[in-house]
């Protein structure tokens, strides 16, 4: 009797001991906690005009390999720019310091990402380093907005529309998608 | 009694059941200081509705992880964001799937059978025995298992997430083809410990509470027949499953 209190006793520690090991692992393994193993790293630090949707601990990779991630973002109040501080694994110390940096999307959906591509400079990045060469982020918005405007006149045969009256209207989207859609 | 029946009809009825549920939570909680001196029988109630469930919770949720993965492939690919499948089946795993299919079976594994045994002491007077010894069927038989639900319940979410994760992995790395770093790294750049995570067993600690204190109300006030024990292993699953899903929408409305 007393052998069988013991041995589910022994049953519900080894299942709650169980439960919070799975709980550990879906907390540190599976979340932004498992970026953070704060390495040793050093930080660099690069302006853009325009960051879309990078967002803090967001990835920073080399020829596609993750190097390092994003520590801060902030506005410069003096130049209205944003400041995008990276931390950069200390293995990855061989950085030319004319290397460009640029913000990416991985694929359609995907979170964007800090890419750097490597210049080559003799000397490389010390600690708090500043990036000169950077790209903004891609917005998609501006490249369909450019796309449909340079599309627009492609297509007269639009009622009695004219060219110069869609352009103080700045609605040809409406109008026109059916016949600038390469996608389908 | 029989002078109120008759006019409310079903409306006072459910009020009335919803009350005395409610009745019956404060009394359970005012005995749970004194069960915690019975506390192997509450050791003994997780070993029987934790440890016991622990082969159909990682069983169904292989086989949930395995179907989201799939499902979620083939309307990723539509996107061409398959990339972000380790993202999209841990989300929903962590914020909804994991307790709310936990929840469901737990009803139905374990909230039967602690209504059955309920009843059935019921029935057969045990309950009316033990108050007769001075041993408080609350703190006794209550309590425990209504303890039991709300410890056992978190943790065997953790099970089922986990065993979710894998078997997504499962079909999304070793059979689709995905790549095993895009998989991990998409996942863990966009889920929260905080927001997701612990939200998530918020809302099994949540659903463990309902769905063993109607579990255990079942048992407790069931009808002492067979008839009636068998009508209270329904309503049990009945009940549970209705609550945990309308609580499930409002504790989601909230946590956002």
């Amino acid at each position: 009797m007393t052998q069988q209190r013991r041995s589910y006793q022994i049953g519900t520690g080894l299942f709650i001991l169980l439960g919070f090991a799975a709980l550990a692992y879906l907390a540190t393994q599976t979340t932004s906690v498992a970026n953070f193993h704060q390495g040793d790293s050093y930080v660099l630090k690069a302006r853009f005009t325009n960051i879309g949707q990078l967002k803090l601990r967001a990835p920073v990779k080399m020829a596609g390999v993750r190097i390092g991630s994003v520590e801060s973002i902030a506005l410069d109040p003096a130049k209205l720019d944003a400041i995008v501080r990276i931390s950069i694994d200390k293995h990855y110390a061989e950085i030319p310091d004319d290397s460009a940096a640029a913000i990416f999307t991985s694929g359609l959906l995907g979170d964007q990402y800090v890419g750097v591509q490597p210049g080559g400079s003799p000397d490389m990045f010390k600690d708090g380093g500043e990036f000169v060469l950077t790209q903004s982020s891609m917005q998609l918005e501006d490249l369909i907005g450019k796309f449909l405007v340079n599309g627009s006149p492609q297509k007269p045969a639009n009622g009695s529309a004219a060219p110069e009256d869609k352009a103080a209207e700045e609605k040809p989207p409406a109008t026109n998608p059916p016949a600038s859609e390469p996608r389908h | 009694m029989s002078s109120v029946r008759r006019p409310p009809s079903m409306i006072g009825d459910a009020l009335a059941q919803v009350g005395a549920c409610g009745l019956f939570l404060l009394q359970v909680l005012a005995a749970v200081p004194k069960s915690l001196r019975h506390f192997r029988e509450t050791v003994r109630q997780i070993w029987f509705t934790g440890a016991m469930s622990l082969v159909i919770i990682m069983t169904c949720g292989l086989f949930v992880g395995m179907v989201l993965g799939l499902q979620l492939y083939y309307v990723l690919s539509i996107f061409g964001g398959t990339a972000a499948l380790g993202t999209v089946v841990s989300l929903s795993l962590y914020r909804e799937l994991g307790p709310v299919v936990t929840a469901l079976l737990f009803a139905g594994r374990a909230g039967t059978s602690i209504t059955a045994e309920i009843g059935l002491m019921r029935a057969t007077d045990q309950l009316a025995a033990m108050e007769m010894m001075a041993v408080d069927p609350l703190a006794y038989v209550a309590a425990p298992r209504f303890l039991a639900g709300i410890v056992a319940m978190p943790l065997l979410a953790c099970v089922f997430n986990a065993l979710g994760i894998f078997g997504a992995h499962l079909v999304g790395v070793s059979w689709l083809g995905l790549d095993n770093g895009t998989f991990w790294s998409n996942m863990t750049s966009s889920v929260d410990v905080w927001k997701d995570v612990v939200n998530g067993v918020w809302k099994s600690v949540a659903f463990g509470a309902v769905v063993s204190l109607i579990a255990v109300y079942q048992g407790y006030t069931t009808p002492p027949t067979s008839e009636g024990v068998a009508y209270a292993t329904t309503r049990t699953v009945v009940f549970s499953s209705i609550v945990v899903l309308a609580l499930d929408f409002v504790m989601t409305a909230f946590l956002m």
